[in-house]
């Protein structure tokens, strides 16, 4: 690939040097290099003095160990071997432990007795564990928590995060107030009526069959799974009404000026339309994009040589007297097509999306080891 | 090639891996290369993402089962996207004759609480829509398959998704659904399943693929064969890898060579394509050599495991009947 010539650049320095920037969300399909983008730009903004703490959601062994994360113990840690000039910055690294996460919302919200209930309920246990949107819920909790903690002690300027790796980038934004909407919805006022003898809901129900209604729940669910979901809604609810609310407000916190969005993908067509997606969605919601990073990028060499005429040339030469060079034409013709596949699949991606500056990066096929490695990725993010 | 089967006795190929590896491809081939030879398969879309309309070029798929390709000397691959919610209301008309009773339940929220919400209610409904096209009986031939193919989630999420008995145990210990459950799980950790897990040789999904296979034996889950996607034919000798690594490639030699292949006249001008010939071929070696080291902990596995070539060009309909020819090559049948 030889560049996006019609894209604008995406400057990372400059981006990490805005002091008004406070937040970096890294975004994109599974498989692109989230995780590893969102820990380099972590590590250079700290080496360009700005204080940082970095969240990250499921990173690889070997990435959690460059960072110095031994544990998963849900609290920012801070990574040594930073290289800041004047002492000036600092990175602070964690990763979500999305469990963990939910617990502490129910402790600090609720009465020991109340939390003790809704901690033990089989209900709770399954859905703070495994339900597919609570590490979204929680990686924006979590978000929440480090934000204001950043307001009120001044321990980080800038705070980066990852994103769960979910079936489609959009669930980030969409599953905690997914999750929000239940924990408020009319659904659980039908389930929780009967506890709260309300008998006002309950007359309004019966005309929309709320006979049949739970009838057929109990049917699919069984009626034990009723009664905890019951139990665990009433319990929730008196506690700290409004799961919606501390979502929304996170959300808001998202929109303003101050949070920028960093798209991540590779040049396959899933990725990029998963990134198109997104790109509009942000626009849509009027949340604000800082750029796509396109991971993965086949670079060549010898750019001017056609796939097509170094296969000629490699068949021209045969495979005896003049094998090492025809071999090295093929080798050439093959990651010429890649690259001529990918730079026609990007120049789609700004056809649609003009304006969205772009930074690339070429394919690695290491994982990152230390944070020398992750200094790299940044150095080169940096060239765009 | 053998004709012995690979995976006798299979009934449900389950194919993951992690993100970027290429599993709906994969997916999609093996559902081809196992249609082969007058046979049937329905290949499972579970996360709407509609992977396999794009991948086939079609419309989207809907929850309906259609036919989408034809195999090689007849035989015939049919596709269908499982979502949750048809998924819900199917398995009521099923087993309840309540799918009238769908709709009310919608307006109530209730479906979007059983399909998204509820831990493992979905999941269970998802892996079981495979189960029932698996349990049909062979005699049913205007609906039955000589295999399901089910593009799945990836490889993080992959052991949770499929052991719909340990996530729903905190949930329902008792009562329908559990039965139901139950009855999924009985297949899936039976000899008739077979996780398949797809990588590339590189240090990140095959870490993923070896962590992966711990998990799944550890959940009592049938593991098949590991494919290698994507990988890159060794055109160099093993002298010519390391004088490439080494920068002590023949370069007036290419060059020379250059001219008579006719792609480039002037000699100076050769000499400078022979360089950067010289430097991709450095970057090709290098990556050759850690696709060996990435292989050996493939093998370490003491697993089957497939291969399949990297299309420079991306995967096209005529790049899935090739991949397929590659899987029947390797004794898929």
């Amino acid at each position: 690939m030889t560049s996006f010539e019609n894209a604008p650049a995406l400057d990372i320095d400059a981006l990490i040097a805005d002091h008004e920037i406070k937040i970096l969300v890294c975004t994109g399909a599974g498989g692109v290099g989230k995780t590893t983008t969102a820990a380099a730009l972590a590590l250079r903004a700290a080496e360009h003095g700005r204080k940082v703490c970095v969240l990250t959601i499921d990173p690889a062994r070997r990435l959690a160990q460059a960072l110095g994360l031994a544990s998963l113990d849900n609290t920012p840690r801070e990574v040594v071997g930073i290289h800041s000039p004047d002492g000036s910055g600092s990175l602070h690294a964690m990763m979500l432990d999305m469990k963990r996460t939910f617990d502490e919302v129910v402790e600090t919200n609720a009465d020991p007795e109340r939390a003790k209930q809704i901690l033990e309920n089989p209900f709770y246990q399954a859905l703070s564990s495994s339900f597919a949107g609570t590490q979204e819920y929680m990686a924006m909790e979590k978000l929440g928590q480090l934000s204001s903690r950043a307001d009120l002690e001044g321990t980080w300027d800038l705070i980066i995060v990852d994103t769960p790796p979910s079936r489609s980038a959009l669930d980030f934004l969409d599953a905690p107030a997914r999750l929000g909407s239940f924990l408020d919805g009319k659904f659980i006022r039908i389930l929780t009526a009967p506890a709260r003898s309300a008998g006002r809901g309950i007359g309004k129900l019966a005309s929309l069959g709320f006979g049949i209604f739970t009838g057929v729940l109990s049917k699919i669910l069984g009626t034990q799974v009723l009664t905890d979901v019951g139990t665990f809604v009433a319990a929730i609810d008196t506690t700290f009404g409004g799961f919606r609310e501390r979502a929304d407000k996170t959300y808001a916190l998202l929109k303003q000026p101050s949070s920028r969005f960093v798209v991540i993908a590779a040049p396959e067509p899933d990725a990029l339309r998963e990134a198109a997606y997104f790109v509009e969605r942000l626009k849509t919601d009027s949340m604000p994009l800082a750029g796509l990073v396109l991971n993965r990028v086949q670079y060549v060499d010898a750019a001017e040589l056609s796939a097509d005429r170094a296969r000629v040339a490699a068949q021209t030469l045969g495979t005896e007297e003049h094998q090492l060079t025809s071999a090295l034409l093929g080798i050439h013709a093959n990651r010429q097509a890649q690259a001529e596949r990918q730079q026609h699949l990007a120049e789609r991606f700004t056809a649609a999306h003009p304006t969205v500056p772009v930074a690339m990066m070429p394919a690695m096929a290491e994982d990152i080891h230390d944070l020398e490695g992750l200094r790299a990725i940044g150095d080169r993010l940096a060239e765009g | 090639m053998s004709d012995v089967q690979l995976w006798p006795g299979v009934d449900l190929h389950v194919v993951s891996g992690k993100g970027g590896t290429g599993k709906t491809t994969v997916a999609a081939s093996l559902a081809l290369a196992l249609a082969h030879g007058g046979k049937r398969t329905l290949l499972m879309e579970v996360e709407g993402r509609q992977g396999i309309a794009q991948l086939f070029d079609t419309a989207p798929l809907p929850y309906e089962e259609r036919m989408i390709a034809v195999a090689p000397e007849g035989g015939e691959v049919w596709a269908m996207a499982v979502d949750p919610q048809e998924a819900l209301l199917d398995y009521l008309e099923q087993f309840y004759n309540l799918r009238r009773a769908g709709a009310a339940l919608k307006k109530m929220g209730a479906v979007d609480f059983v399909t998204t919400i509820a831990p493992g209610l979905r999941d269970v409904l998802l892996t079981g829509k495979a189960i029932e096209v698996v349990r049909r009986k062979p005699d049913d031939k205007k609906n039955h398959y000589d295999a399901v193919v089910m593009d799945a989630p990836p490889t993080g999420r992959i052991t949770k998704f499929l052991n719909v008995n340990s996530e729903m145990s905190g949930l329902a210990k008792v009562g329908p659904i559990r039965n139901h459950a139950d009855l999924v799980m009985g297949v899936i950790a039976s000899p008739r399943t077979a996780v398949h897990l797809v990588t590339l040789l590189e240090e990140m999904p095959v870490q993923e693929t070896v962590d992966g296979i711990t998990e799944l034996k550890a959940a009592g889950l049938p593991v098949g064969a590991v494919f290698v996607n994507m990988t890159r034919p060794s055109v160099l000798t093993d002298d010519q890898r390391a004088a490439a690594i080494d920068g002590t490639l023949p370069l007036n030699q290419i060059g020379a060579d250059l001219v008579t292949s006719g792609v480039i006249e002037e000699p100076l001008a050769a000499g400078l394509l022979a360089g950067q010939l010289a430097h991709e071929a450095r970057d090709y070696a290098m990556r050759i050599a850690l696709e060996g080291r990435e292989l050996r902990r493939i093998e370490e596995l003491s697993l089957r495991h497939l291969t399949l070539p990297l299309l420079p060009s991306g995967v096209d309909l005529s790049g899935l009947y090739e991949l397929a020819a590659c899987l029947r090559a390797e004794g898929v049948r």
